[in-house]
């Protein structure tokens, strides 16, 4: 049966469009209103400021340092959950969501609490090195991958299962090491959904506020990211709020569109 | 062909704005009472928390809701038409913001100061006992946009020190929560805030020469729906009740 066929067998009810367009129209609104009241005639000079300038090239580099520390760690953990069966594997997995349903705020607390100078790992860190994280740059990428990292475990463990484990069977067959197996059939199949894992994982990162205040702190060019610089440049100077807004809002249009043509759908088949 | 959809869908999309005037229309809450929106700033938590019980209780039909925020998030909210009818700010500027766009029904009416003090964790673990042992010490202070952060400036320029914050907080709780939990060696605050930690940190006075003075501001919106209840609540503030309960909290006179 074709698809028109079955749209006329009868018009969309109005209690299902109703609700539809109201969701939609939610939606769209408020990123509408950034468009409508951004300040276009002084967007430049706002974008330019030396404080927008920082927090840009400090979101920049915080970003791509957590997205690679996720593509390292996040995927030989999603293989581990998409290819081997262990005791313990589904609360694995619900420990590696955890983050994405945990309010970011408390992510931040909870991080203090474990790398804090007076944590549970910050102290013995603190104490023998005299390492201390909160306040650094580093702090800012710990909170980015804390918050991000589920998006790319989960998005590419999907890959791994998704490209099915007869390759890496008939790779075994024929005398393939497990090693050489991931390296030369698993992640080269799985790779475009990898590559939305981490476009995924980087917006995340980009966006990250809550944790990374709380655990990092916020000073111009070491911690003030891009998201902390709306937030507080809306207290004194809502046009510059309103130009940073609309860069990030942007920037996740043109990850959804990458996303949609080009690897979204190879995620999903 | 034209989808009938497209048309249902253009009805759909009015719907909701018809329905919006009706649903933030409403001053009263599910009991019947008329609900008394104060927005003040975050360090009036404690003192605001125990007005509007005192309130609430010789105006029964009345429900206070106090949502507290810096002093600029408040002012933006005013002028960007969140309903609000009283709005009490821990400085002359921001009030100052709703005032130049028209907003308040009066004129803002001083209720209160509040200097500032260095606090620390308990063990005061950078041995400060000055402003000057800042700039050994790894402290946190508000961010210059929020009152408490501009104060604070104003006295690390007073006192001439080199000191240099690790970290510029959103609001002086945040500031709080820092030193408290021993992440940071030092933190300035408000008195009142330091007096409201109690043994969670340990004050260090700063002279009252460098100190700086926040004075607080209380004015009655313009929109409210409410203008008598926002009166009373603006002269219960400034009532020797009320600034007993301030005074107590250890903010200064206007």
């Amino acid at each position: 049966m074709s698809s028109s066929a079955v749209r006329t067998r009868g018009r969309a009810p109005l209690g299902l469009t109703l609700p539809a367009a109201t969701a939609l129209a939610f939606l769209v609104i408020p990123v509408a209103a950034v468009l409508i009241r951004a300040p276009w005639g002084t967007l430049v000079d706002d974008l330019s400021a030396p404080e927008a300038r920082d927090a840009l090239r400090l979101s920049l580099v915080t970003t791509v340092t957590s997205t690679v520390v996720c593509v390292a760690f996040g995927i030989p953990l999603a293989w581990l959950l998409a290819r081997t069966s262990f005791r313990g594997r589904s609360l694995v997995r619900a420990m590696v969501t955890l983050p994405l349903v945990l309010p970011p705020v408390v992510g931040g607390v909870a991080l203090l609490l474990a790398f804090g100078r007076n944590g549970i790992l910050g102290k013995p860190l603190d104490d023998a090195f005299g390492i201390s994280l909160p306040f650094t740059t580093a702090a800012v990428v710990m909170a980015q991958v804390f918050v991000a990292l589920p998006f790319l475990v989960i998005s590419v463990e999907g890959a791994f299962r998704a490209s099915g484990e007869r390759y890496d069977e008939a790779a075994a067959t024929l005398g393939a090491s497990r090693w050489s197996t991931f390296r030369r059939v698993t992640l080269p199949l799985a790779f475009p959904g990898v590559v939305a894992g981490a476009v995924l994982c980087w917006a995340r990162a980009l966006g990250e506020f809550g944790a990374t205040i709380t655990f990092a702190g916020n000073f111009p060019g070491t911690t003030r990211t891009m998201p902390t610089q709306v937030y507080l440049a809306l207290q004194d100077d809502p046009d510059s709020a309103i130009a940073l807004s609309l860069v990030l809002i942007v920037v996740s249009v043109v990850v959804l569109a990458l996303l949609r043509e080009r690897w979204l759908s190879g995620l999903s088949t | 062909m034209v989808n009938p959809t497209h048309r249902r869908l253009a009805a759909a999309v009015a719907v909701p704005f018809l329905l919006a005037p009706t649903l933030s229309g409403c001053a009263s809450d599910s009991h019947g009472r008329t609900k008394l929106t104060v927005l003040a700033a975050a360090s009036l938590t404690e003192t605001f928390g125990q007005l509007e019980q005192s309130f609430e209780k010789d105006h029964p039909a009345v429900d206070v809701v106090v949502s507290f925020g810096s002093s600029s998030a408040l002012a933006e909210q005013v002028n960007q038409g969140s309903p609000a009818d009283v709005i009490a700010t821990a400085d002359d500027k921001s009030i100052g913001l709703v005032a130049d766009d028209g907003n308040l029904s009066g004129d803002p009416t001083g209720f209160a100061a509040n200097t500032l003090v260095v606090v620390t964790p308990p063990d005061n673990p950078a041995d400060i006992s000055s402003l000057d042992d800042l700039a050994a010490a790894d402290f946190v202070v508000c961010d210059p946009s929020v009152p408490c952060g501009s104060a604070a400036q104003t006295i690390l320029d007073n006192a001439g020190t080199a000191a240099t914050p690790k970290s510029l907080e959103a609001d002086v709780k945040a500031v709080l929560t820092k030193v408290s939990l021993g992440e940071a060696d030092a933190g300035i605050v408000y008195v009142t805030d330091a007096e409201a930690a109690g043994d969670e940190v340990m004050t260090v006075d700063i002279p009252a020469d460098v100190n700086a003075v926040n004075a607080y501001f209380i004015a009655v919106v313009k929109d409210s729906g409410h203008a008598d209840l926002s009166d009373e609540w603006v002269s219960l503030v400034m009532s020797p009740a009320g600034q007993g309960v301030l005074a107590e909290a250890g903010f200064g006179a206007p």
